[in-house]
């Protein structure tokens, strides 16, 4: 009895420590992650590289200015694309489905969401570049939209089938009908939620490098409009960590630290403004 | 579980007769599922030979029940006798349920309910849950809820206090209007519900066991309460507690396995119940 205490206690302490070690390396990979970008890259990250165009090949210093402004056309495109769609089929699916159609989409989606981004890539430069003959902004959203759908509808599923079918009820005894229903209660309820899934998506989708390389391309100068090629930052990472020269190198860094920066600072704006305002289930 | 051959009728039974107009409901109907102890002039809704469904499950079967105009309506039974299914077809809420089936005829005031606008039904038959369920908004945007979807516009602020006095909850929430409905109590949410249902000025009011999360002191509020509703309001009430049944309602029907078993005067259902299930039930015998 006593031998089978200690061994039950041995398991308990042995498994604890297990799952606060790994809890502890996914947090510290993070960390550490931030830190070797911000040793490399961290000088290089100045007011220049914000404002400036990069310079021509040999001439050191300029920036990024136009490859941040390109990543977030193409981040507010592939919002444009990916939000609508992937909501209103979450909310298909949660609210009005049957039984088949559900599952198909679902099924679905869940084989786009594991399609390889290059793939994504190659079907946007199919559909959006080979018809024009040119690359163009329009295309690189165009792939990184494709890819939020799936993130966002699924997601949008769950937090909505989360939303307690008391509350749905409440609503519909008080005379409201379905799509009012959803609209004033359930997705009220679910917003935040939902939200973050959204800006988490966009934070994934961010970072893409393989669907932009010839959809978005690339572009050393501003990009008008949306027709043209345009600088991203992840393709400017990728372009200047397999460049020649040093300081290609140092500023591949710095690129890096500030699509980090970017993505941490959206999602600690929206969730600042989230909980700030008309407060919601709490839970 | 009591196990005793003398029932302990006197347990529930001077309870009953302590509502002064409980007496009022007429006379006593020799058939115990088709009874009507009320005379039709004043009743509010009609339920004939009810038929439920929930797939292959029959639930309810050929149930028959006369709703009277500004009484309260108990129904009574154990655990999946369907009392809560009959409640639920009176506002045809269970036509969110799906795979579910309906036989029969249920009228208000004498129209078919079924030929309805169903938002327009439950505008006039509202419901209170078995759990309150504010919506994610605060304490007026709640009450105020129901006269948004249903455009009725005019002086909101004005019904919405209204609403929340009849639900006895005005002075307690009257500060604190803007905040969250989550802030409140269980009961307070409880009474939260019911002004938001009284809100659109429903004619009937269904409650399904709306007492049964609640502790006891805000269930002697909500009790309170629906004794001053039925002035100009008419409930029906499901309850697992027979206690509560007694104290609150004006007639009682007792539910089994789908079969509405008997319908009375409460006074008269918890002292002379006519059929031995009732009486088996009433006195602890099961369920």
């Amino acid at each position: 009895m006593s031998a089978r205490l200690l061994w039950r206690k041995t398991v308990n302490i042995v498994m604890l420590s297990l799952t606060g070690l790994c809890a502890l390396v996914a947090v510290s990979a993070l960390f550490f992650i931030l830190g070797y970008l911000v040793y490399h890259g961290g000088r290089d990250v100045n007011w220049d590289f914000f404002t400036k165009l990069p310079t021509p090949v040999g001439e050191s210093g300029g920036g990024m200015a136009n490859a941040i402004v390109g990543s977030g056309k193409l981040l507010l495109l592939a919002a444009l694309i990916g939000v609508p769609i992937g909501l209103l089929g979450g909310i298909y699916l949660a609210e009005f489905g049957g039984k088949t159609v559900p599952f198909v989409v679902r099924y679905t989606a869940d084989m786009l969401n594991g399609v390889p981004s290059i793939v994504i890539g190659i079907f946007a430069y199919a559909v959006a570049v080979m018809p024009v003959r040119h690359f163009s902004t329009l295309a690189g959203g165009f792939a990184l939209g494709i890819m939020m759908i799936p993130i966002v509808l699924r997601s949008t599923e769950e937090f909505l089938n989360g939303v307690p079918r008391a509350m749905r009820e409440g609503a519909m005894a008080l005379g409201a009908s379905k799509w009012r229903t959803i609209s004033s209660v359930v997705l009220p309820a679910a917003r935040n939620a939902i939200i973050t899934a959204i800006l988490l998506s966009l934070a994934r989708v961010a970072g893409e490098t393989a669907p932009l390389l010839f959809t978005a391309f690339g572009n050393r100068f501003w990009s008008p409009g949306w027709g043209q090629p345009t600088a991203s930052l992840p393709v400017m990472i990728y372009t200047y960590a397999v460049g020649p020269y040093d300081d290609w190198h140092r500023q591949a860094w710095a690129a890096g630290l500030v699509l980090l920066g970017l993505v941490l600072l959206i999602n600690i704006v929206v969730r600042t403004v989230l909980s700030r305002g008309p407060s919601a289930q709490r839970s | 579980m009591q196990t005793s051959a003398k029932p302990a009728l006197d347990k529930t039974a001077p309870q009953a007769p302590t509502r002064p107009n409980a007496m009022e409901t007429s006379v006593k109907s020799p058939s115990p599922n088709a009874s009507a102890p009320v005379a039709a002039a004043t009743l509010r809704m009609q339920v004939r030979n009810l038929n439920f469904y929930y797939g292959k499950t029959h639930a309810l079967h050929g149930v028959n029940l006369d709703v009277a105009t500004n009484k309260v309506t108990a129904l009574i039974g154990p655990s999946g006798c369907g009392k809560s299914t009959l409640l639920r077809t009176l506002n045809r809420m269970h036509e969110t349920v799906a795979h579910s089936r309906l036989e029969g005829s249920i009228t208000l005031d004498g129209e078919d309910i079924l030929a309805q606008d169903v938002t327009h039904l439950r505008r006039r038959v509202g419901m209170v849950f078995q759990k309150p369920n504010p919506f994610p908004k605060s304490i007026f945007e709640n009450v105020a809820y129901g006269l948004h979807i249903n455009g009725m516009g005019g002086r909101v602020s004005d019904a919405v206090e209204q609403s929340l006095r009849r639900a006895a909850l005005w002075d307690e929430v009257k500060d604190v209007l803007h905040k969250s409905a989550y802030e409140l109590s269980g009961g307070q949410q409880q009474r939260l519900c019911i002004a938001r249902a009284l809100a659109v000025n429903p004619e009937v009011l269904l409650l399904d066991e709306p007492c049964s999360a609640l502790d006891p002191i805000s269930t002697a509020k909500v009790e309170e309460l629906l004794f001053h509703l039925k002035e100009n309001c008419t409930l029906v009430i499901v309850t697992h507690n027979m206690q509560q049944a007694a104290r609150v309602s004006d007639s009682t029907a007792f539910m089994l396995l789908g079969d509405l078993i008997e319908f009375s005067p409460t006074p008269q259902m918890f002292t002379t119940p006519t059929d031995p299930r009732t009486e088996a039930y009433i006195t602890g015998r099961f369920g």
